[in-house]
């Protein structure tokens, strides 16, 4: 057994072997009956040579006579290069031949055949003996005529035939090999097939799986449904808890904040107004963190497993501004969009959060009456949104440090943020390749934050 | 304008409540969805406001269910800010969310951008002398001339018109117009009563200052 390692390889290489035995148990039979059938030729012929020789036996004058065919011979020639022998013995007495032939041995009795093989002159030999009664005279005499020939040419053919049955096996072989990979190839192609749709997904993408798959892989299917079903159950159950909390905490902090805001209406005492300022400026901070760091870790989880999908940036600039129009309506701040068409790949939520995170930054530190400008270029690769405003600028320090966690710039004391949108904004670009560059405006008030992206 | 607001929260709803009256809209306040339900077959509503988690089920699933015979605007005020939600809330037929706690100054703005942009049938245009004022275009009709308001100016001119004859301390136009935590003082409200002046000359409309006291708005000749 093969331990883990690729199913494919080993239903090729268990195909193989099989093949291999089969090759070698084929290349044997087909060597055995070759030689089989060349013996077999050879003792027809030796039959036939021996029975020409036997039926030229006469009897004449009391004696047994015989002439020796010249085709008794010929036809022994057929095979090969083999020497050829004879003996014609009328009893006891040698007609003619080598009389030293080895005796075959049984004696065939008359009318039949008998075949053996021994060593003449050194050399293997097969024989064929006929024997025949002759009448001499008023004797019959018993003839046997044998032929024997050596085994050179029944050896050549085998051999040429089981040379060529090694051949036609290693090629079959070859072609087992072959159609085995394919074999194995073919049926792992299901499962290959929903190892792609399950990679396919997107990260939120939990349905269960239907494609039609063998019978073997049901119970892997069903299984992977059912952990499917289990996780997307996870999951629900979590996000129903965080909406629950968040539900449970935040209307409260709603209710103190609205009565504040209430309250700050009908009090004239200014620290009392103050207070007030306070309790709502609490709420506003601990709400907003606590946004911002549920938004950090769906963005970090998100980003984990990028969707990457076409996103057209002019559309969701224009989307991502129009929900944000009334909040910049409140100090009467225009936000202006300059927008081409800009296609990048990516997950629109993610990319949406991005830009919302700093188009509120802009908003938030822009004072009254100003614009925020939005605007999309797009150069070589890359397209990019610049997002310039006419607050305060970036303030003190490295502007590029401002995407640390947590981090805010020098000059924003009394506005109320987390420190995280634009660790959010950074972090979402840099999952799909791009960066957020950051930048006062030369000179004058102002920042330019603009996200670069990849074109797709 | 009638609004229905649909939050279990009974202070919460009351706050918001009178704040919207302060602006001159009606309110309905249904505690669950069987009682938005009920107002809803009793009358017509402008805008609703709707509650994401209700005793009696998931405000998304109202929205899901009735948007298909609802036609009046619908601003969701979920207690979330994942992202995931709020896209949620707008595919599920919302024509925009809020996250609690909120801003009373961007709950209206955002009450007045749906109504502007599902505006329609929903015109409450107001007659200011011989000038006619839409608080929701944002715009200014006299004879011929329409004027193009700005977003403060719009404001403050619906308060004045709202409390016509009365008079408004400083204090109380800030407060309608400035979110809480803005750093303007008196002198600004000084400045955008003066822009408005310089928008109604000509009209038989006039802001008057009271010493000491505020500003009074007036129509007909003086």
């Amino acid at each position: 057994m093969i331990g883990t390692g690729s199913i494919g390889r080993r239903l090729t290489l268990l195909l193989a072997g099989v093949a291999a035995l089969l090759s070698v148990l084929s290349w044997w039979m087909v060597t055995g009956l070759a030689r089989e059938a060349a013996e077999r030729t050879q003792d027809n012929v030796l039959a036939a040579s021996a029975t020409t020789i036997a039926e030229t036996l006469r009897s004449e004058q009391g004696e047994v006579r015989l002439e020796l065919p010249y085709s008794a011979f010929s036809m022994l020639g057929a095979i090969g290069e083999d020497r050829v022998f004879y003996q014609v013995m009328a009893g006891d007495k040698l007609l003619t031949g080598y009389d030293d032939l080895p005796a075959l041995s049984d004696t065939p009795a008359p009318g039949q055949i008998a075949f053996d093989t021994g060593e003449f002159s050194g050399e293997a030999v097969r024989m064929a003996s006929v024997s025949r009664l002759v009448l001499a005279g008023t004797q019959p005499i018993p003839v046997k005529v044998t032929v024997a020939q050596t085994r050179n040419g029944v050896g050549t053919i085998s051999e040429d035939l089981s040379r060529l049955a090694a051949l036609l096996s290693v090629a079959f072989f070859v072609i087992a090999v072959v159609l085995s990979a394919i074999a194995a190839r073919t049926s792992l192609r299901p499962l290959n097939e929903i190892a792609a749709a399950v990679s396919r997904r997107g990260p939120s993408d939990l349905r269960p799986l239907h494609r039609n798959a063998p019978t073997e892989l049901a119970p892997l299917m069903s299984s992977l449904n059912r952990l499917m079903e289990r996780l997307g159950q996870s999951i629900r159950r979590s996000e129903d808890f965080i909406a629950e909390a968040a539900h449970r905490v935040r209307t409260p902090l709603a209710t103190v904040r609205a009565q504040a805001e209430i309250a700050l209406r009908s009090v004239e005492d200014e620290s009392e107004k103050q207070r007030l300022r306070q309790i709502i400026r609490a709420v506003d901070e601990s709400s907003r963190s606590a946004g911002q760091l549920l938004d950090h870790a769906t963005v970090t989880y998100r980003a984990d497993d990028l969707a990457r999908v076409p996103v057209d940036l002019s559309e969701l600039a224009k989307q991502t501004a129009g929900g944000l129009e009334p909040t910049a309506s409140m100090k009467d701040i225009r936000l202006r969009l300059f927008t081409v068409y800009a296609q990048v790949a990516g997950d629109p939520v993610l990319l949406e959060n991005a830009l919302r995170n700093v188009l509120d930054n802009a908003i938030k530190y822009s004072p009254e009456e100003t614009d925020v400008t939005l605007r999309i270029t797009t150069s070589g690769t890359e397209a990019r949104i610049a997002v310039s405003d006419e607050g305060p600028g970036l303030g003190e320090g490295p502007a590029q440090a401002l995407t640390e966690r947590f981090r805010r710039g020098s000059n924003t004391q009394g506005i109320v943020g987390s420190g995280l949108g634009l660790t959010i904004a950074e972090d979402v670009l840099s999952a799909h390749g791009g960066r957020l560059e950051l930048k006062s405006a030369e000179g004058g008030t102002g920042a330019c934050v603009a996200l670069v992206l990849p074109l797709s | 304008m009638r609004y229905l607001l649909v939050e279990d929260n009974r202070e919460l709803a009351d706050a918001i409540v009178n704040r919207l009256a302060l602006d001159g809209h009606a309110v309905d306040h249904a505690a669950s969805l069987a009682d938005a339900e009920d107002c809803l077959a009793a009358a017509q509503y402008d805008l609703i406001l709707l509650d994401v988690m209700l005793p009696d089920g998931d405000g998304r699933d109202f929205l899901t269910r009735s948007r298909a015979h609802l036609e009046t605007p619908v601003i969701v005020l979920t207690a979330r800010s994942q992202v995931s939600d709020r896209v949620g809330a707008l595919d599920q037929g919302a024509d925009d969310y809020i996250t609690k706690p909120f801003d009373f100054s961007e709950l209206e703005a955002r009450c007045r951008a749906v109504l502007r942009r599902r505006g329609g049938e929903a015109r409450n245009e107001i007659a200011l002398g011989n000038a006619i004022f839409d608080p929701l275009a944002g715009t200014l009709r006299h004879g011929e001339q329409t004027i193009d308001l700005r977003n403060r100016e719009i404001r403050l001119l619906e308060v004045f018109a709202r409390h016509r004859g009365q008079i408004l301390s400083k204090s109380q136009l800030m407060d309608r117009l400035f979110s809480y935590d803005a750093e303007v003082t008196e002198n600004a409200i000084e400045v955008y009563v003066g822009r408005l002046r310089r928008r109604i000359d000509g009209m038989d409309l006039r802001i008057e200052t009271v010493r000491g006291l505020g500003y009074r708005m007036e129509t007909g000749e003086a």
